[in-house]
C-alpha cells in the first residue's frame, strides 16, 4: 500500500489577526476493525487516531479520531494568525508512525 | 383465519418477547451514548444551545457523511471552547471524533467526514473552558450503511 500522502490547503498570506481556514486530507484506508475479509476473518483495525496542527510551535487545533471517521480523513478548521510563521500538521497512525507536513504563511 | 386459544397465546407471547428484546437493544445503544456524553461533560447532561451541528438530512452513502460543528464563543484566552465530542448513536461504537480547540483557533468550528452504519442521531457536545457543556442533535437518514459486513 502506498504511504499515506498528506494534502493541506493553507492561504499564502493573511492580514494580522485574521482567522484563516485550513483544510487537510490524508490518504489512509482508516480500517475500522469491523470489516471481514473473504474468508470471514476480521481485518485488524488500522486508523489515524490523532491529528495535531501547530503554528510556530503552539497547538492550534487537535483531533482524536475513532474508527467512525471516513477513509482519507478530511478536516477543516480555523486558526487566528498574528505573525508570519509555519503550520505543522501531524497525523499519528495506530502503528505509531507519524506523518507530517509543513506550510508557511506570511502575515502582512 | 381463526386462531385457537393456544395459538393466540403463543403469538402474543412471541410478539411481547420480540418487542422487549428490540426495546432493550435500542436502549443499550442509547445508554452507551449517554454514558459517553456524561463521561465527557463530567456527570451533568448538557444543555442545548450555543453549539450547532450540521449534517445532511439524507446521506446516500454512509461511508462518508459530511458533518460540521460550530460553537458560539468569543475564543479568547480565558473564554473559549475546549473540545467538541461527536457521537453516532447507532454505530457499533458511538465515539466518532473529538476536536480540541485553543484560543489560537480563532473560531470553534470544524468539519469532517464520518461513517454511519444506519439511520440514526448524530450528537455533538461542546465543553467550554469554564466547564459548562452544550449539545446538539441531528437525525441522518442513511441509505447504504458505512461499516462494512
Amino acid at each position: 500500500m502506498a504511504a499515506p500522502k498528506p494534502r493541506v490547503k493553507v492561504p499564502k498570506k493573511a492580514s494580522k489577526g485574521e482567522v484563516v481556514t485550513l483544510k487537510t486530507l490524508i490518504s489512509h484506508p482508516m480500517e475500522s476493525g469491523q470489516r471481514k475479509d473473504k474468508q470471514g476473518n476480521p481485518i485488524p483495525r488500522k486508523i489515524i487516531n490523532k491529528f495535531t496542527c501547530e503554528y510556530n510551535g503552539q497547538v492550534v487545533f487537535s483531533c482524536d479520531m475513532d474508527p467512525a471517521v471516513s477513509a482519507n480523513p478530511y478536516l477543516e478548521f480555523t486558526a487566528k494568525v498574528e505573525d508570519s510563521g509555519t503550520f505543522k500538521f501531524t497525523w499519528v497512525d495506530d502503528d505509531g508512525s507519524a506523518y507530517t507536513t509543513e506550510k508557511k504563511l506570511a502575515v502582512e | 383465519m381463526s386462531l385457537t386459544r393456544r395459538e393466540a397465546l403463543g403469538l402474543t407471547a412471541g410478539a411481547a418477547a420480540f418487542i422487549t428484546f428490540g426495546g432493550q437493544l435500542a436502549h443499550a445503544a442509547a445508554a452507551e451514548t449517554e454514558e459517553a456524553i456524561k463521561a465527557f461533560s463530567g456527570g451533568a447532561m448538557p444543555e442545548s444551545g450555543k453549539i450547532s451541528l450540521e449534517a445532511p438530512e439524507i446521506a446516500e452513502n454512509g461511508n462518508t457523511v459530511p458533518v460540521s460543528v460550530s460553537v458560539d464563543s468569543p475564543m479568547t484566552a480565558d473564554n473559549y471552547v475546549e473540545s467538541v465530542l461527536i457521537l453516532a448513536e447507532g454505530n457499533p461504537s458511538p465515539a466518532v471524533a473529538t476536536f480540541h480547540f485553543t484560543a489560537m483557533s480563532g473560531e470553534a468550528a470544524a468539519k469532517t467526514r464520518i461513517r454511519l452504519a444506519k439511520t440514526q442521531n448524530v450528537i455533538a457536545v461542546a465543553k467550554m473552558s469554564d466547564g459548562t457543556t452544550f449539545m446538539d442533535k441531528k437525525e441522518v437518514k442513511v441509505t447504504i450503511g458505512g461499516c462494512g459486513g
